[in-house]
């Protein structure tokens, strides 16, 4: 009894308790609703299934919300230009690669095209708000406005496709390997994210100079530069994201990509139990928020709630995991099992 | 309850995880008494403080209060203001923004047909000032005027609120001594209408200056409660760390270790300067000084330091760092040249609040080491534990975050931070503010070994005693200019009052 009590005391100290509590709530729910909800089958050589769905769908999500976090983390305030950002390095990409049964252009050229186009998104917004000092959302509002606008620009406010089939495989799969190509993606920018974090001072760098900027600059650190990079890098997620995003429909329609992802990207961070008021910070509960989002909308279609309705249903079930997270509910938690697990001892004492 | 008592707290216990913060503390407040609330970092001043005014929770014990015939729990600190006790912190919680009259009545604005009654809130605001004998313009928005006069603001306002216990915690520590002066005659006023002033400061003098009570903590248990005049300075320190007082009592450095002065020069500033914060100055520093900064509040005593370090960036005159010329462009071009600063302002600048322990002492070498060589985890926990140690820092583990740690230790642990660089020049700005005198005197004897192993040390405290106890020269400052210089002998307070004051020239 003892050390069952001391193993749920330490695993629900742990940070990402809640959020991958959440996560299983979710999940648990499809269960009942949806018995098949977990069978995962090959079809024409690749894996299907909710599970598969879900994964693939998230990716996108995921790698906003890496970008987002460390954004977040730097510096208290978030980027809200990834989706139209998203757009943008998408419509570079098809524009660069035309609309004919040839590419213009080599496929890997106009991928470092537009992947570069997204990092020059992000030396704006980091300029703005590191050396300008102008507020985060100010800053990241001005590219939320323009970037469709020059998406459009680029892509002469048609939608464009694009022919060749090889097109497709950032977005879906590769001939012969059953797991998605975003997946691989995502794992591989997590996996470096977390690399470089931990390899390097730069994960403590960030949290230090979201904490207290003052400070880290009495101790040498370069908190200019450090907030600079987040934007940038977040910006090149953004980017990314982008390319997959118009892959998946050989596609771009400079109106609908990314739309609204920025706010995905925000609410991923937050549920992941990520403070938005920015210092410390857990990439792997953002990555955890971000698949809760994305197993929620693929609940909820299959429950058969219409596209119309999902915002709704969705907006509750955030509200609820938000809630759960809150400072007021963890303390109510805290003291329910104080009550629990050491009432006993407490009343002796005081007798 | 007695008849004079307003307030008793009986039998008041506390824990934190795994800790006694209060054991079975008694404490009494009578009306029309200025209490002061004594006891090292640690010994529970803060926690009895929370637990009165419903910041924090406590476990058993009861809180009696004149006039209500219950014992009372207060749950929030709006609850223990409606129970009559209101407490005014150092750091302020006012509005900059919202005139002085507008703090006063804010959340209670006397309104005339739903709106607010601009006339009489002023008029009011205006009369509550008179009677403590504050002159100001009511209707000036509060950033207009001194922390000093925001303090007597916020004061102004708890006794308007509910005036039957006025809490007071560490007001005094930003504030100059004409400063201090008129805010003890303001408490001196509201002893004799009849309020009970619990009083928390760590300056000794100023608990006898203005104090009739003492309660003395230690380690969460109460020691005793005293009359001022029957405790004499040296007995209330010998309790308040429960040890005999003469191991605090000389800290004295073999003055001027005969060194051939001008081979050893460390730091040689000539005409740096930084416009609009402060004129330019020549300073040469010689390795195994000690120097002491003086000067009033305002005069320019940080700015010195921080110019030299580069916190600001200084537009005039030139650096020499061991005869090397240096450029300082950011903190770090310093930190690479042999510098560690300690800012004056620990919570501001100092910690950086919820990295842990660790983090915070090895932040500085990890940032001069550069991004990619990033101290392995086995090293960072090496040099961590080896500073605890040295440096006898009190924190649970070497992994909670440094906010849970009291302010003496937050203190240790940024000292450890630049001790761990190992730098040729340390600026200390202030390092002992706020810091109980147990550890005040462990960081004073850690800068004259410092000094005695040759380096160079610069030294500012708002404390002249302090400076004259283990400086070996004084720089004086007076309006943003450097006005004078002392050397051993003639650092005397007397000397120092002097050319703070102007005229003579010494």
């Amino acid at each position: 009894m003892k050390s069952l009590i001391s193993v749920i005391k330490r695993v629900t100290k742990y940070q990402l308790f809640l959020p991958v509590i959440c996560l299983f709530l979710v999940l648990i729910i499809n269960l009942i609703q949806t018995p098949s909800f977990f069978h995962i089958t090959m079809k024409n050589g690749v894996f299907y299934g909710y599970i598969i769905d879900i994964l693939n769908r998230s990716s996108g999500l995921i790698i906003m919300a890496i970008g987002m976090t460390l954004v977040v983390a730097s510096s208290g305030g978030a980027d809200i230009s990834v989706g139209a950002v998203s757009a943008l390095s998408g419509a570079v990409c098809v524009a660069a690669l035309g609309t004919d049964e040839v590419y213009k252009m080599p496929y890997f050229a106009s991928i470092l095209l537009a992947l570069a186009v997204g990092l020059l998104c992000g030396i704006f917004n980091g300029f703005l708000v590191s050396f300008m000092k102008v507020q985060p959302m100010v800053a990241t509002l001005i590219l939320f406005t323009a970037g469709r606008g020059i998406a459009q620009l680029v892509t002469g406010s048609f939608i464009l496709y694009v022919k060749p089939k090889n097109f497709e495989y950032l977005g879906s799969f590769i001939p012969g390997v059953p797991i998605p190509t975003p997946c691989f993606i995502a794992a591989f920018l997590a996996f470096f994210t977390w690399l470089v974090l931990k390899k390097t001072a730069l994960g403590m760098y960030i949290q230090s100079v979201g904490i207290n900027l003052k400070a880290s600059r009495l101790v040498g650190l370069n908190s200019r530069m450090i907030i600079f990079f987040t934007y940038v890098f977040c910006a090149f997620c953004a980017a990314g994201a982008g390319l997959i995003s118009v892959s998946r429909t050989a596609s771009i329609d400079a109106n609908n990509v990314g739309l609204n992802t920025e706010l995905d990207a925000i609410l991923a961070v937050a549920i992941g139990g990520n403070s938005l008021a920015g210092g410390k910070f857990s990439l792997a509960g953002s990555i955890i928020g971000a698949i809760t989002i994305q197993a929620l909308t693929t609940t909820l279609y299959a429950m058969h709630v219409s596209a119309d309705q999902l915002p709704l249903y969705k907006a509750i079930v955030v509200v609820i995991i938000v809630a759960l997270q809150s400072p007021v509910i963890i303390k109510l938690f805290r003291s329910i099992k104080s009550r629990l697990f050491q009432g006993g001892l407490v009343k002796e004492a005081v007798k | 309850m007695k008849d004079n008592e307003i307030l008793t707290m009986r039998h008041i216990s506390k824990n934190f995880i795994g800790v006694k913060a209060l054991n079975n503390v008694d404490f009494t407040l009578r009306a029309g008494e200025i209490h002061a609330l004594m006891g090292e970092n640690g010994a529970g001043k803060s926690t009895l403080i929370k637990v009165l005014t419903g910041a924090e929770e406590f476990e058993s014990g009861e809180i009696r209060i004149a006039g209500i015939d219950h014992p009372i729990i207060n749950r929030s600190p709006e609850e223990a203001q409606l129970n009559g006790i209101s407490t005014v912190y150092q750091e302020i919680n006012l509005c900059p923004n919202l005139s002085v009259a507008e703090n006063l009545f804010i959340g209670r604005e006397p309104k005339k047909n739903g709106f607010i009654d601009w006339k009489t809130m002023n008029k009011k605001a205006k009369e509550a000032f008179d009677a403590l004998d504050i002159n100001i313009d009511v209707t000036l928005t509060l950033d207009n005027y001194s922390v000093a006069i925001q303090q007597m603001v916020a004061i102004a306002r708890a006794v308007d609120i509910s005036s039957k216990v006025l809490i007071l915690d560490e007001p005094t520590s930003s504030l100059d001594d004409s400063e201090v002066e008129k805010l003890f005659s303001i408490m001196r006023k509201l002893r004799d209408r009849g309020l009970g002033i619990i009083f928390v400061t760590h300056f000794i003098e100023q608990v006898y200056a203005i104090c009739d009570r003492i309660t003395v903590l230690r380690n969460g248990e109460l020691v005793g409660e005293y009359e001022v005049e029957n405790l004499p300075r040296l007995q209330l320190v010998a309790k308040m760390l429960g040890k005999d007082f003469d191991e605090l009592s000389e800290i004295k450095r073999e003055n001027s270790t005969v060194m051939d002065k001008d081979s050893n020069i460390l730091v040689d500033a000539k005409g740096l300067g930084c416009s609009g914060i402060i004129k330019p100055f020549d300073l040469k520093i010689n390795s195994g000084d000690i120097l002491g900064i003086s000067g009033l509040l305002g005069s320019g005593r940080s700015e010195l330091a921080r110019t030299i370090y580069g916190a600001y960036k200084p537009d005039k005159g030139s650096l020499q760092i061991s005869g090397n010329k240096l450029n300082v462009r950011a903190p770090i071009d310093a930190m690479k040249a042999g510098m560690a600063f300690l800012p004056e302002d620990r919570k501001e600048e100092g910690v950086i609040s919820d990295l842990s322990v660790r983090e915070n002492i090895i932040i500085a070498l990890q940032s001069k080491r550069g991004i990619f060589r990033l101290l392995s985890k086995k090293e960072q926990e090496e040099l961590t534990d080896r500073f605890i140690e040295i440096l006898n820092i009190k924190a649970a583990d070497r992994e909670v975050p440094v906010k849970q740690l009291s302010g003496g230790n937050q203190q240790k642990v940024i000292i450890a931070r630049w001790l761990l660089t190992n730098p040729d020049f340390f600026i200390l700005d202030e390092p002992t503010r706020g810091i109980d005198v147990g550890t005040k005197s462990e960081i004073q004897r850690m800068i004259v070994d410092l000094a005695e192993q040759g380096k160079a040390v610069i030294f500012i405290s708002s404390e002249v005693e302090e400076m004259l106890r283990i400086c070996n020269r004084m720089v004086i400052m007076r309006d943003t200019s450097k006005v004078g210089e002392l050397k051993d002998d003639e650092i005397t307070q007397e000397n120092i009052m002097k050319s703070i004051a102007g005229g003579t020239a010494v």
